[in-house]
């Protein structure tokens, strides 16, 4: 029996939350096959359906910015699946490694912490952001959606948009004992958000009296910001550096709050 | 592995019989685990009870307990979990509130219900174990290759969680929590809910784990868990430490050598008021059976016949830790 030395101090890992990053990617390397063809086959039908096939019956191009409808919708579609992707990831998934796996009791029994865990799932939103980002941006590239030298920096803006929606969904997430609120939160803010955050059409066609409503909403700027970098319009630096602001601000209060729910949830 | 149960149990029997192991390793050496006064609360709910307990090196230490008596919140504490409400605690020498990630670091923890991933399989889920303990995936691949074999999972290497039955899943759990080989091994309810033969396998690990020398820390309802695996033991019972020693010291002190257990015929046994005064040390009478304490049981049993009772059945054992709970408490373990 080795002497009882003091062990070293907390704060194991020189990079916190990697070791739960590794998990993340493991588990995803197993399941990917089943999210993949909806990850690539959706901006297909989507572009198709709406980008050329409905856009083909828009000819007032003016209220688009001049481009076409497809130009148009591309990043806002892409916006809106990275909001869905993340909500989704910080719903069901991550619930199962509270509740039904039991993942993360098993992990706070060795040296990873609820630090390690909160940031873990963050980086591992940006992986999956990025993924089913950017397969969308090689499909929109495909259907012509991209014409400005610009549309590379669309990436990790929308990227930034699924993570912000993620990172407040799974701060959300570990307060609730059931899963029964998660479908609610898809039916009464995603889908009002996927069709009124300026995806489909410019808010201006709103009434003027519920537009103000759109500026509260993320998904908003993270398409407006996505879009005028994708189109590369627009490029004024205030307006888009307050888009870059609320989205990186909701990032930083929902992890603040992440830190808080999952410690209250997991060390008891 | 071709080693029935009856044999198993009777090997674990002669460990704790053999003087050797059975006498508790106390000596000079710092205790690995010291409570005093240790005490969790949930809001106002106290589920353990200022408690004290020393756990030496080496040592197989018992929490036996009915369900709610506090055990697993004991455990949570022990292993660097959950702060605790109050007074001291030490593990590996420093404190879990302080100390949590680096005494984690030293322990092995088989929690009440499996959190194996059941999305993947038997190997990755020791290689990504291993890595939440800093191994290399090389360092991490090698033990978990020799944890597979000790709990004869070798075959299951590449299969998934998800369809292993319930015994193979805990050995995993066991082979997962000793990864980072650790110096203390912590098991929360090991072998509840496996059947008696998964049951022996698990023992069967465990105490070759023993005999290597790491210690073990486990709580159990079941008696005849304790008494095979444990060297010494707490008695809790709601939040609090009722009695402590080995389990043949507890035996000894507070019951008798031998039970008679007598079963009447339905109806029967609320109209005996009276006629069994006096047989044995002392009478306790369970809803379905009468137990009777007694030195020599057998002698007991004629005595009753005697008097003229006729139970149904009636059958002498040795006495065991349930006895001494039931003497300790009122209840049975298993309610």
């Amino acid at each position: 029996m080795a002497a009882i030395a003091a062990p070293a101090s907390h704060g194991a890992f020189k990079f916190p939350g990697l070791r739960k990053l590794e998990h993340s990617m493991l588990v995803y390397r197993r399941v990917w096959r089943g999210t993949f063809f909806g990850t690539l086959v959706s901006p297909v039908l989507f572009l198709t359906a709406m980008g050329v096939a409905l856009g083909s019956l828009v000819p007032n191009l003016t209220a688009f910015g001049g481009v076409p409808y497809l130009v148009f919708l591309a990043p806002g579609i892409m916006c809106a699946q990275a909001m869905q992707t993340g909500t989704v990831e910080g719903s069901w998934p991550l619930f199962a490694g509270f509740k039904w796996l039991k993942t993360f009791d098993a992990m706070i029994a060795t040296p990873i912490t609820v630090r390690d865990i909160v940031l873990g799932h963050l980086y591992w939103l940006v992986v999956r952001m990025a993924i089913v980002t950017g397969v969308f941006m090689v499909v929109a590239f495909l259907f012509g959606a991209f014409r400005s030298p610009t549309f590379v920096l669309a990436w990790p803006s929308a990227i930034l948009t699924g993570v912000a929606f993620g990172i407040c969904m799974s701060a959300w997430t570990a307060t609730r004992k059931t899963e029964q609120s998660f479908s609610i939160i898809f039916r009464f803010i995603v889908t009002p958000l996927f069709l009124f955050s300026g995806t489909f059409f410019p808010i201006e066609q709103l009434p003027e009296a519920v537009r103000w409503i759109a500026w509260l909403t993320p998904l908003f700027h993270g398409v407006a910001l996505t879009r005028s970098l994708a189109i590369g319009h627009d490029l004024d630096p205030l307006t888009l550096g307050i888009h870059l602001a609320v989205l990186l601000g909701m990032i930083a209060i929902g992890t603040f709050f992440a830190f808080r729910t999952f410690k209250k949830r997991l060390v008891i | 592995m071709a080693i029935g149960p009856s044999q198993d149990a009777a090997r674990y029997h002669a460990a704790v019989s053999d003087p050797v192991s059975a006498t508790p390793v106390k000596a000079a050496r710092e205790p690995l685990i010291r409570a005093r006064g240790l005490t969790k609360k949930f809001g106002t709910f106290v589920a353990v009870d200022e408690i004290d307990f020393d756990v030496a090196p080496g040592e197989a230490f018992g929490f036996l307990g009915p369900n709610g008596a506090g055990k697993t919140s004991t455990m949570r504490m022990i292993g660097a979990v959950s702060p605790r409400s109050g007074g001291q605690l030490s593990v590996l020498g420093t404190d879990p509130d302080k100390n949590g990630a680096g005494i984690r670091a030293r322990l092995g923890v088989v929690p009440q219900s499996d959190t194996l991933d059941t999305e993947l399989t038997v190997l990755e889920n020791l290689l990504i174990y291993g890595r939440y303990f800093d191994l290399s995936y090389a360092e991490s691949r090698e033990r978990a290759k020799e944890l597979l074999e000790f709990v004869q999972l070798s075959d299951r290497t590449t299969s998934l969680v998800e369809p292993l039955s319930g015994g193979m899943k805990r050995r995993l759990t066991i082979a997962r929590s000793l990864i980072n080989e650790p110096e203390l091994l912590l098991l929360d309810e090991p072998t509840t809910g496996l059947d008696p033969q998964a049951r022996h396998l698990v023992w069967d690990r465990l105490y070759r784990l023993k005999q290597r020398g790491t210690t073990l820390v486990l709580t159990t309802h079941y008696m005849d868990e304790a008494e095979q695996l444990c060297d010494r033991l707490v008695v809790m019972d709601k939040a609090k430490i009722v009695a402590e020693g080995s389990p043949r010291a507890l035996i000894e002190q507070y019951s008798t050598k031998e039970v008679l257990e007598l079963r009447f015929p339905a109806g029967i046994q609320d109209t005996l008021d009276g006629q069994l005064d006096g047989l044995g040390e002392r009478v306790e009478k369970l809803p379905d059976r009468v137990l009777v304490y007694a030195a020599d049981g057998e002698a007991v049993a004629a005595a009753v016949h005697e008097r003229g009772l006729r139970p149904e059945t009636s059958l002498v054992r040795r006495s065991s830790l349930e006895d001494v709970f039931l003497r300790l408490t009122g209840r049975s373990l298993i309610e």
